[in-house]
């Protein structure tokens, strides 16, 4: 009797296993599945960023901020766009992470792992400018290729790490080397192993500058994972895509970098300008070094209806590649006269510096709020958009905002 | 006695015997019935990702086209939309498509730098098909040197 139940509990127990199958089937669904229905995806969950940032791509993830989230003086990690040009590591060992600086101008090919990198190397902390090469990039005409950056890949962050100047000099730099180029894990979209979505560099001088970092902080927390964790190249002033993410080595070269995204028109504009559409030779191309002076009003947002004879108080952050910002201006009359705002002292070399004004208008009216930036070699942002390039790269055009007094 | 309790053991066995065979056969038949069903049925978890579990759900057509836009997508309906969701959307999303936009010769050229350095595979007939429904829903826009700030969303700016 006993058997006969057990046998037909057994069976019954298979079945139900068998006829809940779809059920398992359903319950397999990825946690963070996104119904194909209404694919707005819950930045903040995945990534930490707020809601109001704008998607341009999913895959590769890629994802700008709007100017006035990027009100804060440092940046924070919610509103610090995030590009991608292959897909994020699915895995990070942390404990076995090992960074290797090789290379043909090595001295001694040598490894390091991260509490090693962390224990013998001095620490720094600098906050650090970087903005995407392609920022702006929507506004070019002929229309470049790409994600349509509009004004929000920049950021400046805190960053917490080594000087690659103390670890490529403690692995020896021959006197033949030229130039640095990273390697990292994240995975090329086609998941081709052997290749490689990203590896750019910088050349020695870059690489040699107190403020290039192997970060493994950012704003004092460990580096989120979209952003690099657990160690990032960080070459302030530069396209973003000198910063390297998911480093694991760095090859000193005898020669340029020659890695994936260094070559063709990829982070390259004309050597000489050229007319707008205008096919431009692989040999005429150079490689993008310090970002060009640039700057953005953070507040108020664009759109602001203000009462009349009322001052507006208007701030925001301006920044100068390898250079410093010596004079901010704003118009609202567009460009035909311009005045003074205050600009601050950078924090430090290659931090953005803010900047802010009190506005008094005229009479009633639509305005716009146009700012300027003026490096300390005198070079002013352009009103309208700079010289055009295959990829549509450095954008430096004046911000503006809408304003309505009433 | 012995020989009846004997006999009486052998029915036992006998008949819990059947019942395994029974059981098995009953359970036999649903697993092909359902492996007939659904050939996937079996394969395990790893192996399944969004895209599976979205072709067998029956409540939501997987090329569901709302308003003229192909939902999973976002791309616009029009000629030649299945070639360009099918093979332009399997290494990055459709966002970076409709985001560019180029002239034929230029479709051309990116598709080539695809399939030299992304792996992008020939695309036969279809690459004239996907060019052409590109250039039709995604022409170029002329933009000028600076475009008009728009469109604004006005808001009454309260004092600080």
């Amino acid at each position: 009797m006993s058997r006969r139940k057990f046998i037909k509990k057994a069976t019954l127990g298979t079945l139900a296993g068998l006829i809940g199958a779809d059920i398992v089937f359903a319950a397999s669904m990825p946690e963070n599945y996104i119904p194909i229905a209404s694919q707005e995806p819950n930045l903040f969950q995945l990534f930490g960023k707020s809601k109001e940032m704008t998607v341009l791509n999913s895959k590769p993830w890629n994802i700008e901020a709007k100017a006035h989230l990027l009100d804060d003086k440092v940046t924070p990690n919610k509103a610090m766009f995030l590009r991608n040009n292959g897909l994020l590591p699915e895995k990070i060992d942390v404990d076995n992470w090992v960074l290797t600086i090789d290379g043909e101008s090595v001295k001694e090919k040598k490894t390091y792992s991260l509490s090693e990198l962390k224990s013998k190397f001095k620490h720094y902390t600098y906050q650090l400018t970087l903005e995407c090469g392609g920022n702006g990039r929507s506004e070019f005409d002929p229309p470049a290729k790409g994600n349509q950056w509009t004004i929000g890949a920049v950021s400046c962050a805190n960053w917490t790490g080594v000087r690659l100047k103390d670890v490529l000099e403690d692995a020896g730099i021959k006197e033949d080397a030229v130039y640095i180029g990273y390697h990292a894990i994240d995975s090329h979209l086609s998941r081709d192993p052997n290749k490689e979505p990203i590896s750019r560099g910088a050349p020695m001088a870059k690489a040699l500058q107190e403020e290039t970092l192997l970060a493994f902080k950012m704003n004092n927390d460990a580096i989120p994972l979209a952003h690099g964790y657990p160690l990032r190249l960080i070459a302030g002033g530069w396209p973003a895509s000198v910063s390297g993410k998911w480093i694991n080595r760095i090859s000193i070269r005898n020669k340029v970098h020659d890695g994936t995204k260094m070559t063709g028109t990829a982070y390259r504009v004309p050597c000489k300008p050229v007319a707008p559409g205008e096919k431009v030779k692989d040999t005429d191309m150079c490689i993008i070094e310090s970002m060009p002076v640039k700057s953005l009003i953070t507040y108020p947002k664009t759109g602001a209806i203000i009462k009349e004879n009322k001052k507006l108080n208007i701030r925001g952050h301006a920044w100068a590649g390898e250079l410093e910002v010596t004079q901010m201006e704003y118009s609202i009359d567009f460009g035909a006269t311009w005045q003074k705002c205050t600009i601050d002292k950078p924090v430090n070399r290659l931090a953005w510096q803010h900047f802010s004004a009190s506005i008094s208008f005229p009479q009633k009216g639509y305005y716009e709020i146009w700012a300027r930036a003026i490096d300390s070699q005198g070079v002013k942002q352009p009103m309208v958009l700079p010289g055009w390039n295959p990829k549509g790269y450095l954008n430096n055009a004046c911000h503006r905002i809408a304003i309505k007094v009433i | 006695m012995r020989e009846n309790s004997n006999f009486r053991t052998q029915v036992k066995t006998f008949y819990a015997f059947l019942l395994v065979c029974i059981s098995l056969l009953v359970l036999l038949s649903i697993v092909l019935l359902m492996y007939n069903s659904n050939p996937n049925i079996f394969t395990s978890k790893k192996e399944l990702d969004i895209k599976d579990y979205v072709e067998v759900s029956k409540e939501d057509n997987y090329d569901k086209i709302e308003n003229g836009i192909h939902v999973r997508t976002g791309f616009k309906e029009g000629e030649g939309l299945m070639e360009t969701v099918n093979n332009c959307t399997n290494c990055h999303s459709a966002q970076l498509v409709i985001q560019n936009r180029m002239n034929k010769e230029q479709w051309v050229e990116t598709i080539q730098w695809m399939q030299e350095t992304q792996n992008l595979w020939d695309l036969g007939d279809n690459e004239a098909i996907i060019i052409n429904y590109l250039v039709t829903n995604y022409p170029p826009v002329k933009k000028g040197r600076r475009a008009v700030l728009s469109p604004v969303q006005w808001y009454n700016l309260e004092d600080e």
